[in-house]
Order: structure tokens, then sequence, then C-alpha cells
């Protein structure tokens, strides 16, 4: 395959080890016109107008070209106000404020002692692969637990999300085919989840999928097509994000062993360290399914009504035009603006979740392991540009410290 | 620790809530938090800070972006004497951006009130409802500014020619640059035996809002609140809060009207109704009545009714802080303190000074924006915006000033629900609901002035107003016609309904004397208020 954009290179498998010299260029041209008519925006100002523009839709039903399969029932991520607001509204009430303020915070506890008893799981040994025995396991049981999937289902759904995630991505050639493959896998991962929702409605619990189920209000409720949607949508979002997000992160901290060292003494520091993470090497790479619903002039271009847009968050957190010095890894730094959990209506739902799970297992990681460092740099990565992370990521250590 | 939310930049993504549930509470879009939360807070406080995703949340450094910083590197004034008069919101954050600029010199800050600065936003929201204590109002210390801090002490008068401030206490205190940000004062109840009756407030200081706090604690059978602008929205807002009665008598049309128009103020009049208050426009409060002892019974409005009530508020507007200033040559009044668009001071011939800026509450300035017109705006952003760009004017030279041309932003939280706008919205004669809907109180209404977009209001839709303010900055046309999500009403304007701009020549001010050129001067009469 002959490459021409910068753009195609980033979603060529090749990019994934180290896509940003590819994202660098792509800023040169802050809205590049793709051949097949997307646009792809990569700077951090213009990502931010367009995250906030209302000409922008999330509906991937106003796109011109409909060759694609028709949508699963769309989440609300896939849609635009009022649909959006509402189901997230609905969906709000039972994970953080106004109505459940201390849901997420209250979870720091199980958090700690998920990851303290997966850290103890490879206290034994001297080698392990962190994505598969960390990075994995604590947002899936977590995720699990707060929507209310039982523990002995998580195997299953787990193969269901990576599946739908592998095909995801904007351009690739075989698009339809993907499409057709997420939408069987999407069946069944809604046909399950429809099965346990009919359950909590008969029999409501603490969880959240009982409270989408049962809660009415003054806007009605989630009907259950509603409730199965967005809960893929926490599932697969609430999950395959964070696992990146840890892998990536202890990836980068392993290769700035100084900066570990100083996590290590400094407790603290892990906050804004995360923060850094979410900014350096972000596990949501690209949006890619927005659309013009009108002409709209940014920087100098005109994106057509009706041309997809493809917002390069990853490449607009390391614009030299927004941040000192973007390529440096910097845990300390301040005032950090990232678009790590994008922004505007759809800025990412779980973000509390995931900063609470990253904070709490990689302090751990850092503190507990001793002499920890790579086996393979790069290690190999999932095949999706959109999320990006390690498939693996092997450690060697010289031991585990105790809780 | 202290805690302030720059509510001007708050999108409302709610993650502060999420992390420090303690200190940050939300009602959908409208965000409260303690501003002095207590030390076992300060993991959660930072955590929030860290994570607010356009970094709103202010602990210890000032909020001007840090790509502004490394762009001055022009020439400075470094050292020398700098003089603040009036020691809030203008004045603490001028004297922080002063130091941060590297600004070696002198500094002194004179302020009258007894303490530290502190934020007044809540002292009309969350101090009201017992949600914060009024002492945990306090602003950071924007970086320990190092200053003298004169505080308690009144200024009594600027020489200008002699550079010199005068103190109450007879103090003179010599400046080579003086800053004048002494804002304003609550507007009185005009009569005074009335206005002294127990149970009469106003609303304006720490102080103030401790008396109404506790007034209010005490459970009165009936609050009376004299004016529906933001201020007494906001408290007639936390009475149904508290669950206390409450009515409100509004001169205009419906409640803020003067700031929004009469579209939006209708829209304002249904919530107050909804949330259960006794609302009645159109109506004054003629006369305030005691019982025997002084205290406050009720009051008497213009249809002849009465109300029972043992609280009142007035909130009928505020007064400029200048009459200190009225021998000082500068044109100041009852309108401000005239600057220009770089916030020096203007004398009372229109001549534009070097060494004497304003900033805050007190400022009338030009704003290229609204055909230069001079225009003074009571907004907590535009203080800070003010302040920021007269320190920095006050220490570069000619050629490296800024002129202050931010885009006005304005928010308020009144029955759960947060308002914001950008742009001037009485500075408009259409108006076209945009995205949302009224009747569900969440939507963005785009004001128009004679085909350009000059403002915008959003209830709980705060998000989008950053593209809306890049419509104003564009002068894009009105009203605005391309496709976009949420759009549910049809786009067609009506008429805003907005006050008359008031002209501020209520009082005869200005003579101007001689003939020739060299002898022709302009002088002010001074009226006292009314
Ligand atoms: C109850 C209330 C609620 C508000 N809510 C909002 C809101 O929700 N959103 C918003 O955008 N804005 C709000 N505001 C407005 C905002 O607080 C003001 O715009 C801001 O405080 C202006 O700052 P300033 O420094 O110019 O003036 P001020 O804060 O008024 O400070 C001036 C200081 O100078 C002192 N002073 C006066 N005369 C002298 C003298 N001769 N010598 C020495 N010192 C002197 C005063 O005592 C005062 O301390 C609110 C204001 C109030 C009162
Ligand atoms: S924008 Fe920042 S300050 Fe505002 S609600 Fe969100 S996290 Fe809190």
């Amino acid at each position: 395959m002959t490459s021409h954009s910068a753009f195609e290179r980033i979603l060529e498998p090749s990019g994934r080890a180290d896509p940003y010299p590819l994202f660098a260029e792509l800023r040169k041209t802050p809205v590049a016109r793709q051949e097949d008519g997307t646009y792809v925006v990569s700077t951090y100002r213009e990502i931010v107008e367009l995250l906030h523009d209302p000409r922008v839709s999330s509906d991937r039903r106003n796109r011109l070209s409909t060759d694609e399969a028709p949508d699963m029932t769309p989440s609300f991520i896939g849609l635009d106000p009022p649909e959006h607001d509402r189901l997230r509204r609905l969906a709000m009430r039972h994970f953080g404020p106004p109505h459940s303020p201390g849901m997420v915070d209250g979870l720091r506890p199980a958090c700690l002692h998920l990851t303290t008893e997966l850290i103890d799981g490879i206290a034994g040994k001297r080698q392990a692969d962190l994505v598969d025995e960390v990075a994995y396991p604590l947002p899936v049981a977590m995720i699990c637990r707060l929507l209310g999937v039982p523990e002995e289902d998580e195997p299953q759904f787990h193969a269901w999300a990576d599946q739908i995630i592998e095909t995801l991505g904007p351009g690739e050639e075989d698009r339809a085919e993907r499409e057709r493959e997420r939408q069987a896998v999407g069946l069944k991962l809604e046909g399950y989840l429809a099965g346990l929702a009919e359950d909590r409605r008969r029999q409501p619990g603490e969880d959240m999928l009982s409270g989408f189920m049962t809660y009415r209000g003054p806007e009605g409720g989630m009907t259950p097509q509603e409730v199965v949607s967005t809960a893929v949508l926490l599932l697969i979002a609430g999950h395959e994000t964070t696992i990146n997000l840890i892998a990536n992160g202890m990836l980068t901290l392993l290769r700035h062993p100084d900066q570990l060292e100083r996590l290590r003494a400094e407790s603290g520091l892990i906050v804004p360290a995360v923060e850094e993470l979410l900014r350096y090497e972000p596990p949501v790479q690209l949006v890619s399914s927005r659309v013009a619903l009108d002409d709209i002039s940014i920087a100098g271009t005109t994106i057509p009504a009706g041309s997809p847009i493809v917002l390069a968050l990853a490449a607009g957190s390391r614009d030299p035009a927004h941040v000192p010095d973007p390529d440096r890894f910097d845990p300390c730094r301040a005032r950090n603006e990232h678009l790590g959990f994008g922004g505007g209506v759809h800025y990412c739902f779980g973000a509390p979740l995931a900063r609470i799970e990253a904070q709490i297992v990689l302090a751990e990681l850092v503190r507990r392991l001793r002499g920890p460092r790579l086996v393979a740099d790069p290690p190999p990565y999932r095949p999706s540009p959109v999320l990006r992370g390690p498939r693996h990521l092997l450690i060697e250590y010289d031991g585990v410290d105790p809780a | 620790m202290k805690v302030v939310v720059d509510l001007t930049r708050c999108q409302g993504y709610g993650q502060c809530a999420f992390l420090a549930p303690d200190v940050f509470t939300m009602k959908e879009e409208a965000l409260q938090y303690d501003l002095d939360p207590g030390d076992e807070q300060r993991e959660h406080v930072l955590r929030a800070a860290a994570a607010c995703p356009v970094q709103a949340i202010h602990l210890d450094w000032t909020a001007t972006r840090h790509l502004v910083e490394q762009r001055m590197a022009a020439p400075r004034m470094t050292d020398g004497r700098i003089v603040i008069v009036g020691a809030s919101l203008a004045g603490a954050r001028a004297a922080g951006v002063l130091r941060r600029d590297g600004f070696a010199g002198s500094l002194t800050v004179i302020g009258d009130e007894p303490d530290e600065p502190y934020d007044r936003p809540p002292l009309s929201k969350q101090v009201l409802t017992g949600q914060v204590p009024p002492d945990h109002t306090r602003l950071p210390r924007l970086r320990e500014v190092e200053a003298e801090w004169l505080w308690g002490t009144p200024a009594t008068a600027l020489d200008v020619a002699g550079k010199q401030v005068r103190l109450a206490d007879g103090r003179e205190i010599g400046f080579d640059r003086v800053l004048l940000a002494t804002g304003t004062r609550a507007r009185p109840w005009p009569n005074e035996a009335e206005a002294a009756l127990e149970g009469v407030h106003t609303l304006r200081t720490v102080a103030d809002a401790a008396r109404l706090r506790q007034a209010l604690a005490a459970r009165p059978r009936r609050v009376l609140i004299l004016g529906a602008g933001f201020t007494g929205s906001e408290i007639a807002s936390a009475c149904r809060e508290l669950d206390l009665p409450v009515t409100v008598v509004e001169r205009g049309s419906a409640p803020l009207v003067s700031a929004l128009g009469g579209v939006i103020g209708d829209v304002a009049a249904q919530l107050h109704r909804e949330h259960g208050v006794d609302l009645r426009c159109d109506t004054t409060v003629t006369a305030l009545e005691g019982d025997g002892d002084g205290r406050l019974r009720g009051a008497r409005l213009s249809d002849g009714s009465t109300v029972e009530a043992d609280v009142a508020v007035v909130a009928l507007g505020s007064i400029r802080n200048v009459e200190w200033l009225h021998d000082s040559g500068l044109a100041a009044g009852v309108w401000g303190v005239a600057c220009d668009a770089g916030c020096r001071a203007v004398d009372t011939n229109g001549l534009v000074t070097d060494d004497i800026f304003v900033a805050g509450d007190i400022a009338r300035f030009p704003h290229p924006l609204y055909q230069y017109q001079f225009m003074t705006l009571e907004h907590w952003g535009n203080a800070v915006a003010q302040a920021e760009i007269a320190a920095h004017n006050m220490v570069s030279d000619q050629a490296h000033r800024w002129p202050h041309l931010s885009v006005p932003v304005f928010w308020s939280s009144q029955f759960g629900v947060n308002i914001k706008s950008v742009g001037v919205p009485t500075f408009a004669d259409e108006i076209v609901i945009t995205q949302g809907s009224t009747a569900e109180r969440r939507f963005v209404a785009v004001y128009g002035y004679q085909g350009r977009v000059t403002a915008a209001v959003a209830f709980d839709q705060g998000l989008w107003l950053e593209f809306y303010q890049g419509l104003i900055e564009r002068a894009a046309p009105f009203p605005p016609e391309f496709r976009h999500v949420d759009r549910r009403e049809p786009a067609r304007p009506v008429p805003a309904r907005v006050p008359e701009r008031l002209v501020a020549t209520a009082e005869a001010t200005v003579v101007v004397t001689g003939h020739d050129p060299a002898e022709r001067r302009a002088s002010l009469l001074h009226t006292p208020h009314s």
C-alpha cells in the first residue's frame, strides 16, 4: 500500500508505536482534507473550537455517504442534543453529580482493594504482562461491578468489547466489512445486556443498570433499548480506554525512570502525572465520528456540509502553540489543559472513574514494583489507531513490595 | 486552603464535583463551592483542580495563561512606586499580576474594608443558604503577593499633579503609577428612617452577607426583596431553597429585564413563579413600614397593596465609589471613572492620563465591538480581565500596551439554573432562540443589533457560548442562519425588548469654559446622589 498523507500513515499499523512525529506533520495543515473527503483537524485551538461548534454533529446518520451498514441503536455518544443531553443526564443520575455526587469518589477503597489483589498476584514472579495481569482486569471489574454485570460473565464481556474496539477507525479500505463485524458482535452484546437489564427490572439492585431500568422522572426514563445502548457504551468506552491509559502510563513511566523515581518519592505527584499522561500518551487519539451540518470555515479552510470530520486529539494535546515543550513528559506540568477526554457536550462520561483508577493503580505499581524494566520497547500494539495502546506490556522486576 | 473558581471559564464539566464532592456541588450546570475548605479536603481539592478540563480552579496562582507570560519579553518598569486603591477583586488581582510580571518596586494596596480580599459572588448564593460560612469566601492570595496592604484605611483624595493618594488618617502615599479600583457599593433605600428599620438589608460586603444570613436562618415569616436584578433574583432563589416565603417587587415588566431584555425576562419570571416566589412586576415599593419598636413590619406597594415581611433586602443596584475622586480632575462621576481601552484614566477634559489606571466595577471604558461606546460592567470576569490588562499596562511603555478587548462574560446561578452570557445583551434590537427550548429552561438565545450578533445568553447550556463568542468577535450576521444541533424553535427573531440604553447625563455634569485652545477647559459639576 502506498502512503500519501500523514493521516493515512497514522492509520497504518506501522504508525502505531510512535505516531507523534506523524501528528507533528499533520499539524502543519491544521485542517487537512483527505482524499475520501474527510477533514482531519490537528491543532489545539481548532479542535477545541469544533468540539464546541453546534454545527458539528456526532450523529452518523447525518453523513452524506451512507454506504456504511446501519449502526446499532446509537448510544448518547452517537447522538446530538437534545437526545444526547437527555440520555446523558439520565445516565449521570446514577453515576455522579448532581444526584449521586459521592459515588465515584466512594469507589476508591474498592479500587485500591482490587489493585492490591492484582499486584499481589504478580508478587511471586520476576516477569509479568501488565496489560493482561493488571491494566485489563481492574477497569473491567470496576465497570462490571458498577453496572451490575456478574463476575463470571466478565471474560465473555472482554472478548466482545475487544472485537468491537478493533473494528473502530476511520478511512480504512475494509471499512464496510469491519462495520458488519462490529454489528454482529454488537448484537450479541446487546442481547446479553437486554437479558441482564430485564433481570434488574424485576429485581433491582444498587447497580447502575437497575437505576437505568427503574428511574422515572419528570423527563421520563430510559426505554429498554436506551438502557442497552447506554450500557454497551459504558462497558466498551469504560474499560478499553482505561486499560490503555494504565498501560500507556506504565510504559511512559518505565521509559522515564527518573520521573518514576520522583513519583515513588512524592506520592501526591500521581495526580498531575495522570493528567500529563492523558496529554502525552492519550488512550483516545482520534475522535472520528463527527460530521459538518453546514459549511464551516476554520483556519482558512471551509469544511463543506456533510463532510466527515476527524479530530486528532493526540495531536492537539501536543500542539506547541498550546503547550510549551509539548514532547517532553513532565509529570509536574502546571495548568495542564489537555484533550485526553475530549471536550464539549461529549466530554468523556467516565473520566472521573478513569482518573481514580489510573491514579490508584499507577501509584501502587510505582510504589510496590522493585526495579521494574521493559522487556520489549516498543511493545506490541492493538490494531486500533483510535483507541491506541499496547496489547501486552511485558516487564521484568526484582520483586514486589508488600501492600 | 483557599479555592476560587473562575466561573467565566468553567463549562460545567463537573469533574470537580466528582472528585471533591464535599467542596464542589452542582445542580445541573450551576456550580457552587466552598472557597475555604478544611485541610482534610486538601487532597480532594488538588485532585479536582488538576482534573478541571479548562483549568478554571485557582488555588494559588493567577489565571493568566502561561503563553502570555512567554510573550512578555518586552521591556518593563521593574522598580518605582505603585499604589492600588481598592483592595478587592480587581485590586488584589492587579497586585498579583504586577509581581508575577516582575515588578520589584514598592507596592501599596489601600482598602477601606477591615480585612483581606474576599469573593462577592458567593455572598448572594451559597453563603445565604448556609452552605458556606461567610468567612469562607476569602480569595486565594494569588502567589502571596508581597505588598504593603493597608486594611481599613479609606482613601479620601487623589492629587494627580503631586502624585499622592491621601488617606482618611491624614497620611499621604506617593506613587509613580496608581490603579483606581474602588468598585461600587449597594444603593441604599432612599428614605433614611425606613432604611434604618431593623430587618432592612442591603448586600454588597461579607458583613452584609453575614447579617442577612443570620436573619434568614432565624426563619422570618416572609422576606421582601426590592428589585429583581441578578442580586435580587439570587437572594430570592436562596430564600426559596431555605423554604422561606418570599415576595419580589420589580419595577420592570419581569426579572433581569434591564440586563437581558424582556424575552429572557419572561423566562426568568416563570422560573421565579415555578419556585414559589410571589413575584410582583410593574410594581414598586412606596414605603417600608416599621412597628413601634423600629422593626420592619411590612411594605406598601405602588398598586396599593401591602406585604407583611420581617426581612427586606434592598437590591436596587449600586453606586460607584468615586466621591473621593471628585477634586482630582479626573472624569469621575455617577457613571464611573472614564478610561481608554488601555485602562488609562481620562481627565475632565477628555485627555488620557499616563500614570493613572482604572479597573473593575468603577471603570467606564470604550469597547470597540460596541461602537466604542463607553460602558461599565459590574462583572467578576471584567474586573479580573481589566485588572490584568491594567497591571500589564502600568509596567509597560506605550509601544507594549494592550487594549482591554475581552468580550464580556457574566454568570449567575439561581433556582438551580446556571445563567451565563457573553457580549452585551442590552446592545440589541432582536433576539432568537437558536438551541434548546425556553420551556425546558435549557437554551441559547442570541442577540443581534442592526444585523450582527452582539451577545448570547445560555440557561444551562454554557458549553456552547465559546462558539457564540466567536460569532460576536467576527461581527457575524444576525440572525445566524446555519444548520446546527438542537434547533427546536423556528429561527424567527423577535424584538429583544431591551431597555433604552440609559443616558448617563441625568445630571448636568460638565461645563466647558475658555475660548482659545490653550485655555479651553471642561469641568465637572457634582450633584449629590438622589
Ligand atoms: C452579592 C454579589 C454577587 C455577585 N455575583 C456575581 C456573579 O454571579 N457573577 C459576576 O460576574 N459578578 C458578580 N458580582 C459582581 C462582582 O463581584 C464584581 O464585579 C466585582 O467584585 C468587582 O470587583 P472590583 O474589585 O472592581 O470592586 P469591589 O469588589 O467592589 O472592590 C472595591 C473595593 O474598594 C474598596 N473601596 C471603596 N472605596 C474606597 C476608598 N475610598 N478607599 C479604599 N478602598 C475603597 C471597597 O470597599 C472594596 O473593597 C456580584 C457582586 C455582588 C455584590
Ligand atoms: S469546568 Fe472545571 S470548575 Fe467547572 S465544573 Fe468542570 S471541573 Fe468544575
